[in-house]
Formats: structure tokens, sequence, C-alpha cells
């Protein structure tokens, strides 16, 4: 009896041991694993990218899995414990360095932080560069302008001005949205704004682009707004004139916006059913992927989020990154040397640069691209139009500095349950203060 | 030979053992030790004693809540699905022409996955209200008896079989006795047939209550919890907890510790206490 469990407990180790190697590959090939963030150009990376780096570079195996939807940092976590880990994650800002601080790893050799126009746009940690951007991005209210041309030669049209350019606050802003709702089929659509998209997962657009610039009135800049303890919401009146614009304007009724997503919202646009979406440019890709696409790409345009505050005539899109590419310092060496090779390649060589500027639509912050290697899609020019327009500055992105997920995640449930009519709009800001004061606790701010 | 078999046994064993350590015990001890403790990833944890299970209840009363709707959410289901199920098999048991295609339809929605039934009910849910210009989303209480609704069509089909299958097990005699003896349909049905099919109600009592209670595909995919994790259940917001909550990982799992003990506790209660009214063939 004794013999045989002595035997049982060996073969036990054996067997265990051998399920505790099973995850070393033997294909001679390197894997670099890149877990991307992207939904709209997943298709890109697995049919262009990875046979073209594969291609050039044959010892390397590319695999890239995306993941979105608010799925991201959850998909990371659990593919991070596995014995296959990513070699090349997104971190989203200094928030997400700080979330991933035991597994970033050290970039300032890398060839590819080498690319990097201005230095001082990567992110450190203890004094290592861990963090380099790869996309700057701009977004506002996305206008349709042949509609709003249409608008615009109404006879009995309500507002003095003539050409949606001139919209340079609030104020004119709410009156031409008012005005066009009530002539909707003398333009042609259902809608000014496209659904205030509420379905799980798609309230990205409300929780941090929407409430940045109340953000950025609060707290100035990213610095700011990273370390601070408390929000008071101090522009929470601001938000609430946009946000009820957006709603009572819509063409989606307020009790059903929880069963539209963001990509419902996009189409509304392309299908030519709404004038105006708020969104970025890397929306682009959606819109003239839309089968139906009725929008004329010259008619794309984009307008800043004005919602009353001080001095808005001066503010233009916002503009900034929260695309930062970490590399894993828990994957082997010939990984990590395979994701420089590859990041480097796709950022440098000529046929990566033009599935970047052409393909995925990046307008990159690298040395290596010429000022006219950006992308050729209507919303990638207009961040650039608006970066460069005389007399208004980008407003950053603050929200970058929002202390967590949950503080997004209340902060659209609450929004939810206003639009729901459960909850009054100073329950909302009440909402988003508690929860900012608890998070910020909670990450040790 | 009995002696052989004996000294083998354990060689015999073996293969099963070590699956069984490897897909349960060794993960689950783990879980239990993690409980205990503050990680990012499972491999680097540090000790924090019983400050995650306080903080389970503490940041938030989003667990609380999840416990309350899904203890409702379990008491309608378990009393609908079996009441149903129970009465489509006393249905399809009396010689109803064309009984088979009837128990392949009642029985079909079972064998479609959990998500894909939430997505379905989602489509069909929302276009209902649609009318009323409402979605799942404006309120708990559609939520709540979305998910009973589409609970009980997936799971009465399922519950049925079990119970046309005890049905038809009951001796013929024994109906025909009390039939001779003047017993109208009532009795019939209380004095004889549900005593007698009692193990089954036992079995189908413990699968709906566990399913009730573990539910997790069809609340994420019917309303992952929304409005404002009112519509959130307990496996749902263990899942949020653990992954979507940085530095909480540990508290996602207490709370799964607490989960697994109070559904292990409370199958026991019920199993006890139903056993002891079964009576013997």
């Amino acid at each position: 009896m004794k013999k045989a469990l002595t035997i049982m407990l060996i073969a036990l180790v054996a067997v265990s041991s051998v399920f505790a190697q099973g995850g070393s590959e033997s294909s001679g090939k390197t894997e670099v694993y890149f877990l991307n963030f992207k939904p709209e150009i997943a298709d890109v990376y697995t049919n262009v990218v990875e046979p073209a780096f594969e291609a050039a570079y044959p010892q390397y195996d590319l695999k890239v899995v995306t993941a979105a939807s608010n799925q991201y940092q959850a998909t990371l976590r659990s593919e991070l414990t596995k014995s296959n880990p990513p070699t090349i994650f997104q971190v989203n800002g200094p928030v997400g360095i700080a979330e991933n601080s035991s597994t970033v790893a050290p970039l300032q050799d890398t060839e590819f932080y080498g690319l990097l126009a201005d230095k001082g746009m990567a992110l450190s940690l203890d004094g290592n560069v861990v963090a380099v951007p790869y996309a700057v991005e701009g977004y506002g209210i996305i206008y349709n302008d042949a509609i709003m041309r249409k608008y615009f030669a109404l006879p009995d049209k309500a507002v003095s001005i003539s050409s949606a350019e001139e919209i340079t606050d609030f104020d004119t802003l709410k009156a031409v949205v008012e005005d066009m709702s009530k002539h909707l089929d003398e333009l042609g659509i259902q809608g000014v704004f496209a659904s205030t998209s509420f379905m799980p997962g798609s309230e990205w657009r409300w929780t941090t682009h929407l409430v940045n610039p109340a953000l950025w009135a609060e707290y100035g800049d990213l610095a700011t707004a990273q370390s601070a303890a408390t929000f008071e919401f101090s522009a929470s009146e601001n938000f609430k004139n946009i946000f009820d614009l957006y709603l009572n304007n819509s063409i989606t009724a307020k009790g059903m916006v929880g069963s539209k997503a963001d990509a419902d919202s996009m189409a509304e646009f392309a299908l030519g059913q709404v004038a105006m979406v708020q969104n970025g440019n890397w929306a682009a890709a959606q819109i003239l992927g839309t089968q139906g696409n009725v929008v004329a790409d010259e008619d794309i345009k984009f307008l800043p989020l004005y919602m009353g505050l001080d001095g808005e005539k001066n503010n233009g899109i916002c503009v900034g990154t929260e695309n930062y590419l970490a590399f894993n310092k828990n994957a082997s060496a010939e990984a990590l040397e395979g994701a420089d090779i590859f990041l480097t390649w796709l950022f440098s060589s000529d046929e990566g640069k033009d599935i970047v500027t052409n393909q995925l639509l990046f307008i990159t912050p690298f040395a290596s691209f010429s000022a006219d290697e950006v992308p050729n899609d209507p919303l990638a020019k207009q961040v650039n139009i608006w970066m460069n327009k005389d007399g208004v500055s980008s407003i950053p992105w603050v929200f970058n500095g929002i202390p967590s997920e949950q503080w997004k995640a209340d902060f659209a449930q609450a929004m939810l349950e206003y639009i729901n009519g459960r909850y009054t709009w100073d329950q909302v800001t009440q909402t988003a203060v508690d929860a900012w004061a608890r998070e910020a606790e909670l990450t040790g701010r | 030979m009995e002696k052989t078999l004996r000294k083998y046994f354990p060689l015999f064993a073996l293969p099963a053992l070590v699956c069984f350590a490897l897909a349960f015990l060794i993960p689950m001890v783990w879980g239990f030790v993690l409980s205990f403790c503050e990680f990012e990833t499972i491999t680097n944890p540090t000790f924090v004693g019983l400050n995650n299970y306080v903080r389970a209840f503490t940041v938030d009363n989003y667990f609380t809540q999840a416990f309350w709707f899904t203890l409702g959410f379990t008491i309608v289901t378990v009393i609908s699905i079996n009441i149903l199920a129970f009465a489509l098999a006393l249905i399809l048991t009396k010689n109803v022409p064309g009984t088979n295609t009837f128990r392949t339809i009642f029985f079909m929605p079972n064998l479609i996955g959990g998500i894909v039934l939430g997505w379905i009910w989602q489509v069909v849910l929302n276009g209902v209200l649609a009318g009323f210009e409402q979605t799942l989303l404006s309120d708990s209480k559609y939520g709540f008896w979305g998910l009973v609704v589409l609970m009980n069509w997936q799971n009465v089909g399922y519950m049925m079989v079990i119970y046309i299958a005890a049905i038809q097990n009951i001796s013929s005699d024994m109906l025909e006795a009390a039939s001779i003896d003047g017993a109208d349909g009532k009795t019939t049905l209380f004095r004889i047939i549900i005593p007698s099919v009692m193990p089954s109600i036992t079995i189908c009592l413990f699968l709906t209550l566990t399913n009730g209670f573990k539910l997790y595909d069809q609340n994420l995919a019917l309303t992952n919890g929304a409005p404002n994790h009112q519509t959130e259940m307990l496996a749902l917001n263990i899942f949020n907890t653990f992954y979507s909550r940085v530095g909480f990982e540990g508290v996602g799992q207490a709370k799964a510790v607490m989960f697994t003990i109070l559904v292990a506790a409370i199958a026991l209660v019920q199993l006890v206490a139903t056993r002891s009214k079964e009576v013997e063939n």
C-alpha cells in the first residue's frame, strides 16, 4: 500500500511538471504578441500588417488580438497571467501605467523610442521610459456640411449666421440645433444628433470625451487632474447644457438610448440620417466603411465641444492621445527584441509607413514621418486644420487623469438614471464628485 | 483478487485524481488562499488578512444589492420553472397527439448557449419595449422580468424531461387502484403522482436553485447589470470586481469564496429538506 502511494506521488509530480512546461513553443519562430486596443482597425492588423511583417521578417510570428469596448484592461489582465503573455500592449496614460506598474518594461534603449520626435511625450515610471505614444487624435462634434449648407439656405431659418464655421459658442450652437430640429423634413434628416449611445460598453463618448472640457476647465492640465484628490464638477451645468442638447435633438427617443451602440450612431451619420455626431478622427474608418455611406469626404468636418465655458470661442477641438504602447517585461528577451523590430519596421520602413498612413490612419508623433505623410482621411485632415487654426488652441486630453475605470462606470450609470428620469442632475453631479473622492483615495492620491 | 485490486487501486485512480487535482482542487485551494491576499496577477500575492472580506461590503453596496437581486430572482424562477415544467410534463404524458414533437420543441432552447440566448432575448424584449419608447436598461424591473422569462424559456424544457421520465415510471397498477377506489384527478395528483416523483422534484429543485444563483452568461448578455448595478447578479458582480477594478482582485476573490460557501450551504439545506419527504418506491 505504502509502495503504491509512493508510486502515485511520484507519478503526480512527474505529470504536473510535464503540464507546467506545456507553454513553451518549439516551432523555431519567435512569437510577438500584440494586444490591440482599436477595434476599428482590427482587420487591417490581421489582413495587412501580419502578412507584411512576417514576409519582411520570416523569423517572427506576429499575433495580433483585439480587445475593446471597455474590456481591454480585463483582457490584458487575464492574458498577462498566461504562459504566453502579450509582448506589446496598450496603456491609456499615467493611470494605465500605474495599473500595470509591475509589467511595463523600460524602453529608453529601444529603436522604437528613438523614432519619437518629441521625447517629452513618452511616459516614465521610476526614471525609466515605459510607454511611447503612437497616434495623436482629435475629437469634437463631427458634422455633415452638406446638411448644414441646406439648413443655412432655408428662407425661414431663425439664426443670422450663414455657415457652420460661424458657430463659435454654445448659444449659437443651441440656436442652430434647435431650429434645425424644427426643419427635419426639409433637411431630410431624422434628428440633428446621432443616438446618445448608452448600450453597455458604448458610454465612453460621454464619460471620457464629453466630460473632458469640464475637467480641463476645472484642472487646467493633465498633471493637476492626475493628482487631484477631489473633483468639484464646477462645470456641471455646462456639461448638462450640451448633454441635454444631444438628448433633446436626437434621432433616438430618450427611453431608447440604452439599446444604441456607438457603432449605431456612426452608421446613422454615415447614412445621412443625422447632421452631427460626437466622435474623433478614429471614426473616419467607420464612416467611410459603412455600406451606403452618403456623406461626401469634403463634407465631414469638426466643431469643438461648445458647452458655454468662459471664452470658449478660442477653444479648438480636443487633441491628445491615450494610445501608448508598452512592452511586457515578463516576456522573453527574443520576443521583446522582436517587438522592437516590429514597431520600428511599422513606423519607419516605407512599407510600414504606407500601411500606417493609408490603412491604420494614424497621425503619428514619430520623426520618421514627413509632414505630407498624414492620413488621407477627411477627419485626420480636419484635426490638422484645427490644430493649426489661428486664434484657437486645442483642449488637451485631461480625461486621462480620471482616477479609475470605476469612476467612468459610476458616472455613466448616473447619466443613464438621469436619462431614465430617476435621477436629478444634482444627483448625477453628486455621484461624479463622490465617486472621484472615493476612487482617488483608493488609488492613493 | 480482492487484495490485488486494493493494491492497484491508487494507480488506476491516478489519472482521474491528477485531473481532479489540477482542474479543481489546486485552483480552489489557491483561490481560497488568494482571498486573503492583495495581488495584481495571481502569481504575486501579498497577505492582507481579512481586509478583502471587509472591503467587499464597505467600499460600495453592490455586493449586498446583487445578493438580494439574486435571491429574489432565484425564488421566482425556482417556483415558476418547476410549476411550468411539471404542468407540461403532466399534459405531455396524457397521450396528446404530437407529444414527441412538443417534447422536442420545448427541450430545444436548452441546447442554445447562455450568451446567445441573452442576445436573442435582448433583441426580442427591446423590440417589444420599443413600442413604449423604453429599453431593457430603462428600468431594473424590465431586466428582472426579462431574466425570469429567459430562464424559464431555457430551463422549463429540461426539467420537463426529468418530470416526464418520472411520471412515466409510476406503475399503472397504482393509478388503476386509485381510480377504482374512486380518486378524482386532484386526489390522484396530490396523493399518488407527486409523492411518487419526489426524487425528481428534489433533482429539479436543486438544479433550478443552483442555476439561479450561479447565473452569469444570460445576465451579462441581457443587461450587463445596468441600470446602475440594479440587475447585477452575484456571479457578474464577482467578475466585475475581479476584472474591472484595479486593486480589487483580492476583494473579488473574497466575494467568490463567500459565494461558494453560500451556494453550497443553501443547496445542502434544500437537499436535506426534500430528501426527508421522499417515499420509498
